[in-house]
């Protein structure tokens, strides 16, 4: 069954005609153009597809578009552009923190939710974190460099 | 006086690797494809040092069928080696040429010039013409003929500077990857696969499938593939999953848990072959010692993709697999259509650390495509069709024969190995893309096969030590008949083998009561060998290495890739108790001259946590319909948590060539994690992964 539904994605209110069981994934790439939220495993265990939900990072691969009408999405390419890179994006280029890339948006996006909450955390904190998201190329440890580093950035911007 | 390359040899023309575009960039051509190990950075640094251009003046074209180079699949760290060079020579000459061209034009001297960003500059000053006003004259399909010397070491500008990578911007702001691809009237399409080579399609029934769907969709069945075609990915992705639990297959693989074990692979009929010196003489004391591992899936993070177009009798795909020639003659050879009729094209995807689906998803989306001329069609795999299907890299047995000296040390050494292919990319070996199983006619058997040692080996891949020995040969069982398909998959047989050669060195070390350290270096003359093995010594303060036995333990590991690449040194330190906690890893490594020094960081980095996540956590079960860890829950992967402090240190070693440097570390890293444990516990686990339940049965023992 198709019903209308009213998202909020990176700001921008949009009126969706889909049906109700579509994936939050499959909405954002394929009706939406977002093509940044990507396709893993579609079994909520990689962490490729993550998103923001009202500001909870959370799987989108197989959360039903029916239960998000009102919600707030945020994806990665509502975390900055390239002209206008978030301090999490500069820190992962800084820190050239990624090979293949393909898990990226989601570690993103979890580490947004996260330093959200916890401005200055330990590299331990940050991997507890982000042990949801999976990254088979083993940028680990950059990734974790490039988190803390992004969180000293944002304090600094914040004093 | 340079020679021809490798790659140079197979494609001579020099507008297969450079042409002067209008836009005022240089397009250099590569038959290496960027897979996230940062390849087309290096090339194009390594382009701009010999044109001396800006990396901003350099476009990569990588795997391109029809205009690039053809270097087969971008594999076994050779993109450097070969690639690398290739670009090297032919810059350095277009550069030359250009240069007299210009001169010419100048009424000057060769020597009065000079390139900057592009633009010749006379005896330093600008003089109004640049590479891109005389491109005109210069005529680059002519062959390359090496004879332009490259520039020496002490002239780079950008050879040996860590150049960010030109591809990481996009994937930090949500595009870059062929998945995200979209092209006009685009249709989606998920395949239903054939469960075995050898299985027939009964029974199907379509109306319970579009029921599921929950949408207008086709339906592409060739014999025995069938593919789920619509607008709607969603809708397809659902008639895929209906299907596979509706299908009636005659004849479907059935395996046994059994079977996924090392101990079962080594019990099957062999093809032998004897690599190396003569068989020993029996009379010196003679040590050995059996080690394991099980099947392992790539793992990549997204199933493979890819996108094909028929249209006006050309087949046009957008693949991310290893190599777009041989994908081409594959696919051509598959469908029964002339290599002019095909046209492959690589776009970026995930990380696949050697022999995934890349190259069947590609044919895949080549039937539908056929089928539905004038519609693109991406195809994409399911999550489960990924660990399922792709092919896994060979469970195997390695035992290590040393005879020893009367001070213990060794003398003869054998590498025995029992293992299936290490080398069934499509084209090698009589190899065959997935679907061409499920065509009417299917490919016929393959022969026994494995890559040879001279060309890095499959399964013997580093099976000969490094070490000063004296005879040292490979008695390898190649096993042919196993019932899964399996092919590379990054460091191939070298894991295993670089875990038992170093832990019996482990072994003979403590039967003297020498340092493990010391022990090899008595052994070892090979001087970039000492100095990785010194360095990484120096850098895990390793004299400080206590007797072991309390739980916690530091262990080594060395090897020199395919014993012809990059050196790598490891020293991991664990704590054990139930479970192995790796806290430190260090590693040394001699690459030669570095292209890009952060690049070959990141790379080894991530191989030292891939062979982590190997040697304590992965292994693939089988179960009645085949492989039985389809997720990522049944197939654990290494996680945030678990990662160590990792420090990796390059030593100086610029006098030398460029060495691939991708995947040397993952043997040296399973074996220093083998020798820690051993260290820690006070006694060997020949066996991964190491998982609690082998600590336990071992600390039981």
């Amino acid at each position: 069954m198709n019903e209308c539904l009213t998202l909020n994605v990176n700001g921008q209110a949009h009126e969706l005609d889909v049906p109700s069981t579509a994936p939050l994934l499959d909405v954002l790439r394929n009706h939406l153009g977002l093509k940044g939220s990507r396709y893993g495993c579609g079994l909520e265990q990689c962490g490729a597809c993550m998103v923001l939900i009202d500001g909870v990072a959370a799987y989108s691969c197989s959360r039903e578009i029916g239960t998000l009408s009102g919600c707030t999405i945020t994806t990665v390419e509502g975390l900055g552009s390239a002209d206008a890179l978030h301090p999490l994006q500069q820190a992962f280029l800084d820190e050239q923190a990624g090979q293949c890339g393909y898990c990226l948006s989601g570690i993103l996006i979890a580490a947004k939710a996260f330093l959200d909450h916890n401005p200055d955390p330990t590299r331990a904190d940050i991997a507890a974190a982000l042990d949801a998201n999976l990254c088979r190329c083993g940028s680990h440890p950059r990734i974790l460099r490039a988190v803390l580093k992004a969180a000293a950035d944002m304090r600094e911007k914040v004093a | 006086m340079p020679a021809l390359t490798f790659s140079l040899k197979d494609n001579p023309r020099l507008d297969r690797w450079l042409r002067f575009q209008d836009d005022h960039t240089v397009r250099i051509g590569t038959g290496k494809v960027e897979l996230g190990q940062g390849v087309l950075t290096a090339l194009a640094q390594i382009a701009a040092e010999e044109l001396d251009l800006r990396i901003d003046q350099v476009r990569m074209m990588s795997g391109n069928s029809v205009e690039g180079p053809g270097e087969g699949y971008t594999a076994s760290s050779w993109s450097i080696e070969h690639s690398g060079a290739a670009i090297r020579l032919v810059a350095a000459e277009v550069r030359a040429l250009a240069l007299a061209r210009a001169a010419l034009r100048l009424n000057a001297a060769p020597d009065e010039l000079t390139v900057a960003d592009g633009a010749f500059l006379k005896n330093g000053a600008p003089s109004g013409i640049d590479y891109w006003s005389i491109a005109g004259e210069l005529d680059l399909s002519a062959e390359a003929t090496g004879t332009v010397a490259p520039k020496p070491q002490s002239a780079h500008r950008f050879v040996g500077r860590s150049v960010p990578r030109l591809d990481l911007p996009a994937k930090l702001t949500g595009s870059g990857f062929l998945q995200d691809m979209v092209l006009p009237g685009m249709l989606h399409a998920r395949t239903l696969r054939q469960p075995g080579p050898g299985a027939a399609l009964l029974q199907l029934d379509e109306t319970i499938i579009r029921r599921r769907s929950g949408a207008d969709i086709g339906i592409v069945r060739l014999n025995n593939f069938v593919a789920f075609v619509g607008t709607d990915e969603t809708a397809v992705r659902a008639a895929a999953v209906a299907a596979t639990e509706c299908a009636v297959w005659d004849n479907a693989l059935n395996l046994s848990p059994e079977q996924a074990t090392p101990d079962w692979v080594a019990s099957q009929p062999s093809d032998d072959r004897l690599m190396g010196d003569p068989p020993p003489a029996l009379s010196t004391d003679r040590v050995c010692a059996r080690f394991t591992r099980p099947f392992l899936s790539h793992g990549s993070i997204a199933p493979s993709c890819a996108i094909a177009l028929y249209r006006d009798g050309i087949l046009t795909v957008w693949s991310h697999a290893q190599g777009m020639h041989p994908l081409r003659e594959n696919i051509a050879r598959t469908v029964g259509v002339s290599l002019d009729a095909v046209a492959c094209h690589h776009v970026q995807g995930a990380g696949c650390y050697g022999h995934n689906g890349a190259d069947d998803a590609a044919l895949d989306a080549a039937l539908v495509a056929l089928a539905l001329p004038d519609q693109p069609i991406r195809l994409m795999w399911r999550r489960e069709e990924e660990f399922g299907y792709e092919p896994l890299s060979s469970a195997m047995t390695v035992t290590v024969h040393a005879g020893l000296d009367p001070a213990g040390r060794p003398v003869d050494w054998t590498t025995e190995i029992w293992s299936a292919t290490h080398g069934q990319r499509p084209g090698v070996g009589g190899a065959s893309l997935l679907a061409a199983h499920a065509m009417k006619t299917p490919p016929p058997e393959r022969k026994p096969f494995d890559i040879p040692l001279e060309r890095g080996g499959g399964a013997v891949r580093n099976g000969i030590p490094l070490y000063d020995i004296g005879p040292k040969r490979i008695e390898l069982h190649l096993i042919h008949d196993v019932p899964v398909r399996t092919s590379s998959l990054r460091g191939l047989g070298a894991t295993l083998n670089v875990f038992a050669i170093e832990g019996l060195l482990d072994d003979l070390a403590a039967r003297v009561g020498e340092d493990p350290l010391a022990y090899r270096l008595a052994i070892l003359s090979d001087p970039r060998a000492r100095r990785v093995l010194e360095k990484v010594a120096a850098m895990a303060n390793w004299s400080s290495r206590d007797a072991g036995g309390g739980g916690s333990g530091l262990g080594v590991g060395l090897a020199r890739y395919k014993n012809s690449s990059a050196y790598a040194a490891v020293v991991a330190a664990v704590d054990v108790d139930e479970a192995v906690r790796i806290t430190d890893v260090w590693c040394a490594v001699d690459a030669g001259l570095a292209i890009n020094p952060d690049g070959i960081l990141n790379q080894i980095e991530g191989n030292i946590v891939q062979a982590i996540s190997w040697t304590l956590m992965e292994e693939v079960r089988f179960g009645p319909k085949g492989v039985a860890t389809l997720d990522w829950d049944s197939y654990p992967v290494i996680r945030f948590s678990q990662i160590p402090e990792i420090r990796v240190e390059l030593v100086e070693a610029s006098e030398y060539p460029p060495l691939g440097v991708g995947e040397c570390a993952g043997g040296p890293t399973a074996a220093a994690i083998g020798n820690a444990v051993a260290h820690a516990l006070g006694t060997r686990i020949h066996h991964m992964p190491m998982t609690r339940d082998r600590i336990m049965t071992a600390l039981m023992a």
